[in-house]
């Protein structure tokens, strides 16, 4: 059966648009006085929420010993398989027998995914919520084991963007335009 | 014509122009800026102060772009046109009057650059011609979409007018005389003497059609840059594109200052005797214009941000089918009431 579907009838009210034209301005100027969401990149930066995926790093112990007990668990987690990991016997006497000689990420290769963050048994590699750690190369984007303890260094005590119109300490791998 | 008569005048005149100069610019600003606030946005904040040095940036850009003329175009039309628009632009500023009188050394100076008779005619007659300014601009950059432009402003243009001119009839009626002075004398005094009040019908359709006569946002189908690139300066570039930007805003500020002074008292500051108060009196009348005026460009800048473009057909219809029979009954009565009045 079919179906009639009265279409709506404008009133006299409706007719006058002005009402509906004054409605439409006190839209915009609301708007006019509202908080602006445009955030001004390098002088200002976006603060991520908790639990934000950015940059890695790899944790160490209070006495410097590196967590890491390179079982290679983060390489093998890893979907897009950008973690490379060198292990060899550790320098220290903890009762653990490994410890990473090189430990690179190629950070153009990375999902942030955050796999290799739940596979590790140590908690040594995490992501920060560093989001903005653009370089010049390519070759300079693939992160060491220097790097990786120098972002630990960087954000073990306080996160990384502290506030809006704070500028951040550059990163440990930063390299200057050539 | 004494000397001083005429130092006095070219005084009014370079402050006059530098005064609309320095409002396109701040238009231009604030365009930008309050589109941009609307929209959540910043806008330009870069150069200089809150980026209040943007409109010279922008004119810099405009001077050192390339002038371009088309293949095929009307070269003598192509090159008159952005003038056509804009001197009349201008030029009618110069029967506005901005504030009431100042008296220094004993003569008394009208802040009005020409207090013309026959004023409003003046005003509606030079509007008219920039139009031409568009359609010429359209038919000779040998362009279709300057061309249709150009056509659908001489189409606004028409059905605008009559609807304009009638809403201004009715306020001459009430006046009894064509000079913005003698306008403004009529609404002197209580708020409730401005025309607004007395007329607010004719101030409506006036309202309107000023959108329409300035090629703004609701009736800005001569540019249209959804369908028609550009409209009528699509092929413009470098300063002859920067004199139709001029042009535009400039009829902005024209058709703001004439709204306020048929409809809003002009420079009268309301509950006020500006004449005994002497030189405050009149640097109160000038801010009072000023202020109102602002408001007015405001509300431009607010509607073109707020609604969508008519279409053309719906623009023909409200111009034809409602606002010109509105302005007539709106005469009508006016007239009726005056007769009536008269009679007692």
């Amino acid at each position: 059966m079919a179906t009639i579907i009265k279409s709506y009838e404008p009133t006299f009210w409706d007719k006058l648009y002005f009402p509906a034209l004054l409605k439409g301005l006190m839209v915009t100027i609301k708007h006019f006085f509202r908080q602006k969401v445009t955030i001004q990149y390098p002088d200002e930066r976006h603060i991520p929420p908790d639990g934000y995926r950015g940059l890695h790093r790899l944790n160490k112990y209070p006495d410097e010993r590196i967590k890491c007990v390179a079982c290679e668990m983060c390489a093998a987690a890893c979907p897009s398989n950008c973690i490379s990991i060198i292990p060899g016997p550790s320098p220290w006497d903890d009762g653990k027998e490994r410890y990473p000689v090189r430990f690179d990420i190629n950070l153009l290769r990375c999902i942030y995914c955050g796999f290799c963050e739940m596979a590790c048994p140590e908690g040594a590699i995490e992501l920060t919520e560093i989001y903005d750690f653009s370089n010049y190369s390519r070759d300079d984007l693939v992160i060491d084991k220097d790097g990786l303890l120098g972002v630990y260094e960087l954000t073990k005590k306080q996160n990384y963007y502290t506030k809006k119109s704070h500028s951040p300490a550059s990163l440990p791998f930063k390299t200057e335009r050539t | 014509m004494d000397l001083l008569g005429f130092i006095i005048i070219l005084v009014k005149v370079l402050v006059v122009f530098a005064a609309t100069m320095i409002t396109v610019m701040g238009m231009i600003y604030a365009e930008r800026r309050v589109s941009a606030f609307m929209q959540g946005r910043l806008g330009p904040n870069r150069v200089g102060p809150k980026g209040l040095l943007q409109p010279i940036a922008d004119g810099i850009k405009f001077f050192m772009k390339e002038d371009l003329i088309p293949s095929g175009a009307d070269k003598p039309i192509f090159i008159l046109a952005p003038a056509i628009l804009l001197i009349p632009a201008l030029m009618t500023f110069a029967v506005i009057p901005f504030g009431s009188s100042i008296t220094i050394f004993g003569r008394e100076i009208a802040l009005q650059v020409a207090d013309v008779n026959v004023g409003i005619l003046y005003i509606l007659a030079l509007t008219s011609i920039g139009v031409y300014g568009i359609v010429l601009a359209g038919w000779s950059s040998n362009s279709k979409y300057s061309l249709l432009g150009g056509l659908r402003s001489s189409a606004q243009l028409i059905s605008y007018e009559l609807a304009m001119g009638l809403a201004v009839v009715s306020i001459i009626l009430l006046a009894g005389s064509l000079r913005l002075n003698d306008i403004i004398a009529d609404q002197q005094g209580y708020f409730l003497s401005w025309n607004v009040f007395k007329q607010p019908l004719a101030f409506i359709i006036f309202l309107v059609a000023v959108y329409a006569e300035t090629n703004r946002l609701p009736f800005d189908l001569t540019e249209a840059e959804q369908e028609l690139v550009g409209g009528y300066h699509t092929e413009y570039s470098s300063l002859k594109f920067a004199m139709f930007f001029l042009a535009e805003y400039a009829n902005m500020i024209t058709a703001a200052a004439l709204t306020v002074t048929l409809f809003f008292g002009g420079w009268d500051v309301p509950l006020l005797d500006e004449s005994s108060l002497g030189l405050l009196g009149a640097i109160l009348s000038v801010l009072s214009f000023i202020l109102k005026m602002a408001f007015f460009l405001f509300l431009f800048i607010w509607v073109r941000w707020t609604f969508p473009r008519f279409r053309y057909d719906q623009l023909m219809r409200l111009g034809w089918k409602v606002l010109l029979p509105l302005a007539l009954v709106n005469i009508f009565l006016t007239g009726g009431y005056l007769t009536l009045t008269a009679m007692k």
